[in-house]
């Protein structure tokens, strides 16, 4: 038990005067909105008031502990942020590789720790920009990327033994973390000195973002080379992000974002498990988590530790794991694009603000802060200059970083915790009834449980009973406009002229011999990572490496369902 | 049908919307994967009484094109937030001139600055929705706009 007695039982009496006088209140007085409104932005209810009751079962030792020790809710490191402050990771990428370098360049000068790399459509979905399906797509929304030569340019100058990298890429994750290799091993920087993540969860890519290329099987195998190559070649890097932050940006609720991506991760332990020869403590400490971070101030809060709780004792009870290392979950955090509002652009720096600072309460290990133009555009340098400033008020003027997980204890945010671990559990438990997440994705059910979650959302915001301010309350006729950053049509002209001149300039045998090998290996069912090195070194392309898995495993449709 | 939903229409019109429902296809063009504004429009549109054909992700505008013209519909709502509906929402239009279509009413939407919009209108694309639109005014314009073809 968590309180004594006759800390219960003084709340207990408490509790009933304070009831009589809301009574008292209300009826002189009624609420400003109905009972049912006063829930969460996920729409679970809220009580108006937490006591010792509320979290009267909560057990010390295997619910809180303290940070550093499991269940880690309190956090992983026993030094929390005074050690080192989560890392400053803005997610840019735009146009061409020397622009996205640019930026990657002004973003470490204005104090960023971290990279993190948007690459545009056709790359995401392993297409070279001279295909036909790539038209008016090139630079777009991230860096275009056709082969090595364009990613030894995104690279110039970037120290890659010092600095970490994370690159937003899942179908054709094993290509681009191919070029991220060469480019080191062409620098001179050994594999085992490099850092950083791919993300490389394919599974949410079915439930959620949509950039898929094979079917989810061979999909999930592929996941499993890049951690059996990770964990003999390139210790320091994080070969899945496991991500909830699409999940959530899809409409699901926090809970639901909370289920599935942990779900998911359990499926990538348990397909390295069946697939390769490891210990789970060999590739558990480097898988890593990524979560985004909604408007709802508390209930993100409680997110994020009940993630690391809930990691914690699946890693150590269902899988067995020892180390401690694996029973970290160490997390990256977006703020939420869905919160932003084209309406008064400059009101999403508030709610980025919030966002983030719900980010580091629950304890985040790296954070990235939406600009306040991304709602319309890709962000403009002044922009993201005043995202990034956003966390470095965060952690050097507010003060929160003073203390570790300083919410702990909070009749609420306990309670709220525990709400969100047990509501997490019980998707867990009936995804794995169904056989598991690939059996689930295949029925459709988390798509379609997130599909319900977005369509119940926006009929609140239709109808103003959840509020978005600029959308559906305080409205303004006048808007101030704001600078659009817009990407040139001609970057599309040059990236395909410079692909056609460095298909002139390879060495054509070369590049057939290094993709049969590789079609070989797919075969045979060895692990792809040493073939797909060796094919970008020869300048094989994005695409041209992406045929083959489409050969080797099958296209994966969209199903389209609704 | 209640009496918004046939202002302005001739005697003649309202038979001929009456002698079927309207059928509405959702298309998500290009290589773009943000498909949560697309269902839930989709979805409003079946509770709204359509028929609804949804594409799912990553169709290329002749695919878009070829599919309103086998399932004979009376409208195709775009959707892209990638950035790239200066190309892809002309070329819908395009492709279904090319199948003798053009009387598809062809709509968009998705983060689109309002500098593109002309250029759209240009282009044959009837009317752009853009974040914050509420699908009963969508539902509404739709209604409005939109006639059973022949």
């Amino acid at each position: 038990m968590y309180f004594v007695k006759e800390v219960l039982e003084q709340s207990s009496e408490t509790r009933k005067k304070w009831e009589d006088e809301v009574k008292r209140a209300v009826a002189k007085q009624a609420d400003q909105k109905p009972e049912a409104h006063w829930s969460t932005v996920s729409s679970l209810p809220i009580k108006r008031l937490y006591t010792p009751e509320d979290i009267k079962d909560l057990d010390f030792a295997n619910d809180l502990s303290a940070p550093g020790q499991f269940p880690f809710t309190r956090g992983n490191q026993a030094t929390g942020y005074r050690g080192k402050y989560w890392t400053f990771r803005m997610f840019s990428g735009m146009g061409s590789a020397k622009t996205t370098n640019e930026r990657w360049h002004m973003l470490l000068r204005e104090g960023q720790t971290g990279l993190s790399t948007a690459f545009d459509y056709p790359t995401l979905m392993g297409y070279d920009t001279d295909s036909p399906k790539a038209r008016g797509e090139c630079g777009k929304c991230g860096v275009a990327i056709d082969t090595l030569d364009d990613f030894l340019q995104l690279v110039d100058g970037i120290p890659m033994d010092q600095v970490t990298t994370s690159m937003t890429i899942n179908p054709p994750a094993t290509v681009l973390w191919a070029m991220y290799c060469a480019a080191a091993e062409i620098k001179g920087i050994p594999l085992s000195k490099i850092g950083g993540t791919i993300q490389n969860d394919m599974l949410k890519e079915f439930i959620a973002q949509k950039t898929f290329m094979c079917p989810p099987e061979p999909s999930v195998k592929l996941v499993s080379d890049t951690v059996e190559f990770g964990t003999k070649y390139v210790p320091r890097w994080n070969t899945i992000s496991i991500s909830g932050y699409h999940i959530r940006e899809a409409g699901s609720t926090a809970a639901q974002e909370l289920a599935f991506t942990l779900r998911d991760g359990m499926e990538y332990v348990e397909d390295v498990l069946r697939r390769k020869q490891m210990d789970v403590d060999e590739f558990a400490p480097r898988l890593s988590f990524f979560f985004n971070a909604h408007i709802d101030f508390f209930e993100e809060i409680a997110k994020f530790r009940a993630a690391r709780r809930i990691w914690a004792r699946a890693m150590r009870d269902r899988y067995k794991a020892k180390d401690p290392r694996s029973w970290w979950m160490r997390f990256h955090t977006q703020t939420a694009g869905c919160s932003l509002t084209a309406q008064q652009p400059y009101n999403n720096v508030i709610r980025t603000a919030t966002e983030a600072l719900s980010a580091v309460l629950g304890g985040t290990q790296s954070l990235h802060t939406n600009s306040l133009d991304e709602v319309l555009c890709l962000p403009s340098d002044h922009a993201v200059q005043i995202a990034l400033r956003t966390q470095q008020i965060i952690a050097e003027e507010t003060g929160v970083a003073n203390t570790i997980d300083p919410l702990a204890g909070s009749y609420f945010v306990e309670s709220l915790t525990n709400e969100m671990e047990r509501q997490a559990w019980e998707y867990i438990h009936k995804i794995d009834e169904m056989g598991g997440m690939v059996a689930a994705i295949e029925k459709g059910y988390p798509q379609m449980e997130i599909a319900d979650a977005a369509y119940k959302y926006q009929r609140q915001i239709d109808a103003g009973e959840k509020i978005m301010i600029g959308i559906n309350k305080y409205l303004t006729t006048e808007e101030v406009p704001i600078p659009l950053v817009e990407i040139d049509d001609e970057v599309e002209k040059q990236q395909i002229a410079s692909l056609a001149s460095v298909r002139r300039r390879r060495d054509g045998k070369a590049v057939k011999s290094a993709l049969d090998n590789l079609k070989n290996a797919c075969k045979k069912g060895e692990n792809v990572m040493p073939f797909c090195i060796e094919a970008v070194k020869n300048m094989a392309s994005v695409q041209e490496i992406c045929d083959i898995y489409r050969e080797a495993y099958g296209e994966y449709r969209d199903p389209g369902l609704f | 049908m209640g009496n918004t939903e046939t202002q302005g229409y001739s005697k003649e019109e309202r038979v001929k919307m009456a002698k079927r429902t309207l059928r509405v296809m959702v298309a998500k063009p290009g290589l773009d994967g943000h498909d949560r504004g697309a269902r839930v429009l989709a979805r409003c549109f079946r509770d709204a009484g359509f028929e609804v054909i949804y594409t799912g992700c990553h169709q290329t505008p002749e695919q878009i094109a070829a599919a309103a013209v086998q399932e004979d519909v009376d409208l195709v709502g775009l959707s892209c937030l990638s950035g790239a509906h200066r190309y892809l929402f002309p070329a819908v239009v395009t492709a279904l001139k090319e199948r003798k279509a053009e009387d598809i009413c062809v709509i968009g939407g998705g983060i689109i600055p309002e500098q593109d919009f002309k250029m759209l209108y240009d282009s044959g694309i009837k009317e752009i929705f853009t974040p914050g639109a509420t699908l009963d005014g969508i539902v509404e314009w739709v209604r409005k706009n939109v006639m059973v073809r022949e």
